[in-house]
């Protein structure tokens, strides 16, 4: 994975040493509350319901074992002894203060990570595939494409005020793992005549009006990234709307212009941009490349497992997947313990999961956008001796993809935006649904919770989403059916009327129930809903 | 009854106007009533608080309670994390 | 405390800038200003006509006249391109990486802290017109032309 170098190092703790200063001046009095909102913002630093919370980057959702352990570090040093995995596979901080906020980037710094442009009207943290470079279906390694577009992006002194926020994803699979098609652009590595390039898709996002991104174009060569990249990026900061908050995404701008005029737009900025000469040499991402290459990886191992545990082996069944690499595999570790947070993990379960990257995934571990995690490089022969610390942790829950894997954001309990509590629905389903055998019976069922129509939790893309609203002062669930963010994307259906905390249980209760009267062998829930379509979802739900 | 509830600039912590300065207990909050703007402002410039804003609340028996939900979990903490929490004596949920 | 920058070699221009729709029927007009929503490329026919270029920044959040400064840039401005309006500190270094080399904000500057601002960053990692090689030209001077 990637290192910094002098340069890196010495740009990291400049921003360290700006934000400090920044601080300084806020608590002073030299800035007022609305001059420093935005810089704050732009160091990942929130004021939410109870206390300052910050938002650290996790770029690609790669980390090594020394940067994990640092964040347990800052969960125990600064925090109250936890953190959040978020599904744009960074953590957050609930309890932070400003007086420690450089202090805590000083910490990050020192471990080569930070918390640049996590929140603001800029470019964020650009997320990628959990099992970049180690799955079998990828066309490169998109880490690389990734990590040239994270040093493009941090600080770009044209885009620092963006109409809003600014989401990038990249994946090098037909198989999206990442929400791809849900970002505000989205890259999907491919290759033409031997070469790779990237396919770009532009206006996708969620919200109050989801889309799902449209391609732009289908091949920009790596030389031609950044030149591209920036024309797109050019057309949104001059076109975007400013009027009106909710309407000032790039998905608006696409379906507003059509994607048509935009990609013309586009392509007469890039026609211009690429006389700049503002594309680094390809020699920079091969540089990049060469992080990523494939560790030494060990050969004439056993292929072996010994299933006599049958804990062991429900474990290794739901959360084990097959490794490019023969004797190895991808260990997924579950942050969904039945009736748990979803996404939260303790200082000790962090820094556990930091040991067991050391020890036994070859220094690596990710965060997935479903608030979990992933071990990448687990030997086969050690698979047992994982799980048996993973689940003495509390971490060895065996439910990927499962009903009780939910998204749910941290919702009423913790946001300031938020409408109603997403947590709580969260436990009572999973209390619900906990059964072993019930669960799998189910199959893949992606569960998504929302507590506020910003959509953190992803709620229109889950096969059932549910989305928290304030009635009257009340709290009100509305149920959606149909969503995916992957490959297949697609938006979730409202049911119709919401339903109460307990209510919407029993609502999931009856939309599975119908669900195993009427499928097919083979089918998923989402694909059964495809089929039967809404009708006879809402009979059962209203009679 | 109006409150004021804000954050504290260094710490982030919740506060609540007590009448003579802040307190992280809503038990110990007053109403401002007419005079809540004002003093809202005086005391941002002053940065004794940061992003203030006005509550609407009743009195209790067991002191002032606001009436929306989202300042109820704002007063009390967390309701997923208990140990956590300032205050746990605060109904979240209306009756 | 200071109410104008600049970072010209030559003096500031005094003229009072006239708006984009003024300008287009002043044949004699050196000085315009572009609000936020106008287009700075209908200003490239005209470039050597002009010894100053005003763009306002009505709120430090509406990034628009990043995107203008630079365009003019690229396109061969050389005279003096000032950011006026509400300019704060902290935008400085981004305003001088997009090419304004004035500033005349609405509220005045501590030079110490401009000062501090503006040479936080021996380094940049993206290309822009302000001439300073960023980091991936350092670290491939034989594969770069900059």
């Amino acid at each position: 994975m990637y290192r910094y170098d002098q340069y890196d190092q010495e740009i990291v703790d400049a921003r360290v040493e700006e934000f400090r200063d920044q601080a300084r001046r806020r608590l002073s009095g030299e800035m007022t509350e609305e001059q420093f909102r935005p810089l704050r913002l732009m160091n990942g630093l929130y004021l939410q319901l109870h206390a300052y919370m910050l938002r650290v980057a996790v770029p690609y959702g790669t980390m090594s074992g020394k940067q994990m352990r640092m964040l347990g570090h800052i969960a125990r040093k600064y925090d109250k002894g936890y953190g959040h995995f978020t599904t744009r596979q960074n953590i957050q901080y609930n309890w932070i203060k400003l007086d420690d906020a450089a202090d805590i980037l000083a910490d990050l710094a020192s471990v080569e990570m930070h918390a640049i442009q996590t929140s603001g009207n800029c470019i964020r943290n650009i997320s990628s595939d959990q099992y970049a470079g180690v799955g079998a279906t990828e066309v490169a390694d998109p880490r690389p494409w990734a990590e040239l577009m994270r040093q493009w992006s941090s600080f770009h002194p044209e885009f620092t005020y963006l109409p809003r926020k600014f989401k990038i994803c990249v994946i090098a699979s037909p198989d999206d793992r990442a929400a791809m098609r849900l970002h505000d652009i989205g890259i999907e590595l491919v290759k033409r005549d031997g070469k790779v390039g990237a396919k770009f898709f532009a206006g996708g996002g969620m919200g109050r009006t989801p889309m799902i991104a449209p391609e732009i174009k289908d091949f920009v060569p790596e030389e031609e990234l950044i030149s591209y990249a920036e024309a797109c990026l050019r057309v949104y900061n001059r076109y975007g709307r400013r009027d009106n908050k909710y309407k000032a995404r790039i998905k608006i701008l696409v379906h507003e212009l059509g994607v048509e005029e935009y990609k013309r737009q586009v392509e007469e900025e890039f026609a211009h941009m690429k006389t700049l000469g503002i594309d680094p040499p390809v020699a920079e991402l091969d540089r990049i490349r060469a992080f990523f290459a494939d560790p030494a990886y060990e050969t004439g191992l056993s292929e072996e497992i010994d299933r006599t545990d049958p804990d062991f082996a429900l474990w290794l069944d739901t959360q084990v997947v097959a490794h490019k690499a023969p004797g190895y595999a991808i260990v997924n570790i579950s942050l969904k313990p039945i009736g748990g947070i979803a996404g939260d993990a303790s200082a000790e379960q962090i820094e556990l999961v930091a040991d067991l990257a050391e020890r036994y995934s070859l220094d690596e571990v990710r965060v997935t956008h479903a608030q979990n995690l992933v071990l990448p490089n687990v030997k086969k022969a050690d698979l047992y001796a994982v799980w048996q610390e993973l689940h003495a942790a509390g971490l060895g829950e065996a439910n990927l993809d499962l009903i009780t894997d939910i998204i749910a954001c941290p919702g009423l309990d913790y946001c300031s935006l938020a409408n109603a509590r997403s947590i709580p629905v969260a436990q009572k389903i999973s209390e619900r649904f906990a059964e072993a055998g019930r669960q799998r019976d189910l199959g893949e069922l992606k569960l998504k919770i929302s507590g506020c129509i910003n959509a953190c939790g992803h709620h229109h893309a889950g096969h059932i989403g549910i989305l928290g609203v304030d009635r009257r002062g009340v709290e009100n669930y509305q149920l959606l059916l149909g969503g995916s963010g992957a490959e297949d994307a697609s938006l979730g259906d409202i049911t119709g009327p919401g339903f109460s905390e307990d209510g919407v249980v029993d609502a999931i209760e009856k939309v599975t129930d119908l669900y195993v009267a009427q499928r097919e062998p083979g089918e998923r829930f989402l694909d059964t809903y495809r089929r039967i379509g809404m009708k006879p979802f809402k009979e059962v739900l209203y009679g | 009854m109006k409150l004021i509830t804000g954050n504290d600039l260094a710490s982030g912590d919740v506060i609540w106007w007590t009448g003579k300065g802040w307190s992280r207990h809503v038990g110990e909050s007053v109403d401002a009533g007419d005079t809540a703007e004002a003093i809202l402002a005086e005391e941002s410039a002053a940065r004794r608080v940061n992003v203030g804003y006005i509550v609407e609340a009743e009195q209790t028996a067991s002191g002032p309670l606001p009436l929306h939900i989202k300042e109820r979990i704002r007063a009390s903490g967390p309701t997923v994390r208990t140990d956590l929490a300032i205050n746990t004596d605060i109904p979240i949920v209306k009756a | 405390m200071v109410e104008f920058l600049s970072f010209r070699d030559d003096e500031p221009t005094q003229e009072p800038a006239v708006t984009l729709e003024a300008f287009a029927g002043q044949t004699n007009a050196t000085a315009v200003r572009i609000e936020p929503g106008e287009d700075a490329r209908e200003l490239l026919s005209v470039l050597d006509r002009l010894s100053l270029v005003e763009v306002n920044f009505p709120a430090f959040g509406d990034g628009r006249g990043y995107s203008a400064a630079r365009i003019l840039r690229e396109s061969g401005y050389t005279g003096e391109l000032r950011a006026v309006g509400d300019v704060l500190v902290d935008q400085l270094s981004a305003m001088r990486r997009c090419g304004f080399d004035s500033f005349k904000p609405n509220r005045p500057l501590d030079p110490a802290v401009v000062e501090a601002s503006l040479n936080r960053y021996a380094d940049v990692y993206s290309k822009t017109i302000d001439g300073r090689a960023p980091v991936w030209a350092k670290r491939h001077p034989e594969a770069s032309n900059v």
